[in-house]
């Protein structure tokens, strides 16, 4: 797939000194979802205004379907839709107006018909008449997430798409998102829900001050870097951990019901078999056996503490 | 210019007329109450004793002054408050994300700003014909002049709406220069009455040159020759396509 979005070198020292970004380097393809995951203040937000115009970079390139930012800023923008982290919108004016002025801002033929369409995919095709302030945060989202998509983009940002938004709407957004996908749109996210990038992202970025990590596939980063846990169900309940298992990083639980082993899927030796054939020898008998991948969470939070400790 | 562009123009300046329709009725009644007053006070209290300036009855003369003054006022009002609300409510990302540049964004906010500017001078100008006769002696002039006005002065007041940081900042220009420049710069007077040094110090005051050379299209006369009041408006219209320039250019107090 050939890339759309192609971002090097790319530095951000703000008017105050502070360095946001130190150098990034990505490529983003042509029809994926994108997840940009990191901590508070790790510059995805910056990340996402240099691309879209609204903060200019200190160095780096970045072309956006082939145009630069910068020289053919008109090329790059007219591709891109962007649903900002703050919710900002207009609160006089009335959904369909507001809608409407976007794509007419992007210099788009007037389409009632495609408005139309975007705004009952959105569930707000009811509300079209009423005022921005007389709607709900979600909706305002996903008013936000309308405008963004009026002008017919091929790329869409979402930075921090389900802040605010409770469950069942989070739910519809990742349907929205998927449906968006099917289209062709390439999508780039950042959230600080795990559940979020696993859920839908095909590769995953993680950003910490100001520096990319690394950008894998999710199945792969999480196969790469994903520690299992094996959970050993007990025929019988036992009061406490028996002291032959402490080489095991192991722990109790369910009331005494299950052990609960964290091993590393990709060692040589992942302990395993050794853990079960001591078990055999204590006498401890189990009924069942199953083990889970890591969730990206788990991932997360341990390259962000290996990252602290270098 | 491009179909495209265009359209990023016409939507832009149909939102601006839009957020004014929202308060049109105040909109367009202030200025007609403003000037019943200024002709209940000026033209009839003080007129009763002055009846006339430079050959011209005295309810008459005030006339051009109290168009200037209002369209002052609403062009700075206006233009500043266009660019400053989405700065302050957050929406100007879309504009700074948007494929326009940045003469197209000045055709639109600064066009819309003075196109109500424009029909609150007319407004006025209406109003007064309920009061006195009016001969326009440049007809034509006249109405270039409020146009030219009305463009720099909303140019005027879009810088004045990207630097302000705060409503207090957006209204202290306004309030603290533009309305006593205008005062002691011949809206009600000529310069003529005033006793030296005043006079002279008078014509320090670039709003002398605005009001003079609008009264000349209304008279043929003015304070100081038409061509300077020309010269200032095109000196003012040229420092503020500068300065615009330049804030586009270095993104100032628009992008991080
Ligand atoms: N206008 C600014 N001036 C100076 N520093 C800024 C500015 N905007 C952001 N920063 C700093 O840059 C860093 C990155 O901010 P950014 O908003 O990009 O983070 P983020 O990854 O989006 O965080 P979050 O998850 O909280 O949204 C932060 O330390 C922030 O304080
Ligand atoms: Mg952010």
């Amino acid at each position: 797939m050939a890339s759309i979005i192609d971002i090097a070198g790319l530095t951000k020292r703000y008017a105050s000194g502070f360095e946001a970004l130190k150098g990034v380097d990505l490529s983003i393809e042509e029809g994926e979802i994108f997840a940009l995951l990191g901590p508070n203040g790790a510059g995805k937000t910056t990340m996402i205004s240099i691309v879209c115009g609204i903060a200019r970079p200190t160095s780096g390139t970045v072309r956006v379907a082939g145009h630069d930012i910068l020289r053919d800023y008109r090329g790059a923008r007219s591709a891109i839709g962007l649903v900002p982290q703050e919710l900002s919108t207009d609160q006089f004016e009335r959904v369909i107006d507001t809608v409407t002025f976007s794509r007419g801002l992007f210099g788009k033929p007037r389409n009632d018909a495609y408005v139309e369409k975007i705004l009952r995919d959105l569930s707000l095709w009811d509300k079209r008449h009423n005022k921005i302030l007389e709607l709900s945060g979600g909706m305002k989202r996903r008013v936000m997430i309308a405008k963004a998509l009026s002008h017919e983009p091929r790329v869409l940002f979402l930075d921090e798409p389900t802040a605010g938004v409770d469950v069942e709407l989070r739910r519809d957004m990742w349907k929205l998102i998927g449906e968006l996908r099917q289209t062709g749109v390439t999508i780039i996210l950042t959230t600080h829900y795990i559940e979020e990038a696993e859920e839908m992202a095909d590769r995953v970025g993680v950003i910490t001050r100001g520096e990319l990590l690394l950008v894998e596939q999710k199945t792969a980063l999480m196969k790469k870097l994903g520690k299992k846990t094996l959970t050993i169900v007990l025929a019988d309940a036992i009061a406490a951990l028996p002291p032959e298992l402490s080489e095991w990083d192991v722990s109790l639980h369910a009331q005494g019901h299950e052990i609960e082993y964290v091993f590393d899927a990709q060692a040589e030796r992942t302990g395993v078999s050794s853990l079960l054939r001591r078990l055999a020898d204590l006498g401890i008998g189990y009924k069942d056996l199953n083990t889970r991948q890591s969730s990206l969470e788990d991932i997360f939070v341990s390259l962000v503490h290996q990252e602290k400790a270098a | 210019m491009s179909l495209q562009n265009l359209r990023a123009i016409a939507a832009i300046y149909k939102f601006e007329l839009h957020r004014f329709r929202r308060t049109w009725l105040t909109g367009l009644l202030v200025p007609v109450i403003t000037t019943s007053l200024y002709f209940v006070v000026f033209g009839g209290a003080i007129g009763s004793r002055m009846t006339e300036v430079d050959g011209i009855p005295y309810a008459a003369f005030i006339v051009p002054g109290l168009i200037m003054m209002s369209m002052f006022t609403e062009s700075i009002f206006n233009a500043s408050f266009g660019i400053y609300m989405p700065k302050f409510t957050g929406t100007i990302y879309e504009l700074l994300s948007a494929p326009v540049s940045a003469a197209e964004t000045v055709i639109a906010y600064v066009g819309a700003a003075a196109t109500k500017s424009l029909i609150v001078g007319t407004i006025i100008f209406v109003t007064a014909h309920l009061f006195v006769d009016i001969e326009v002696a440049h007809p034509i002039a006249m109405a270039g002049f409020m146009v030219l006005i009305a463009v720099s002065f909303c140019l005027f007041g879009f810088i004045l709406g990207i630097w302000a940081q705060s409503f207090e900042q957006l209204q202290v220009i306004p309030l603290l220069l533009i309305m006593p420049m205008t005062f002691l710069g011949g809206a009600f007077y000529s310069v003529h009455m005033l006793a030296e040094p005043w006079r002279t110090i008078t014509l320090f005051n670039p709003i002398v040159y605005l009001i003079s050379g609008f009264r000349w299209t209304f008279f043929g006369k003015g304070d100081v020759g038409i061509e300077f009041s020309l010269a200032f408006v095109a000196g003012m219209l040229a420092v503020c396509i500068a300065i615009i320039g330049w804030i586009f250019r270095t993104g100032y107090r628009l992008k991080k």
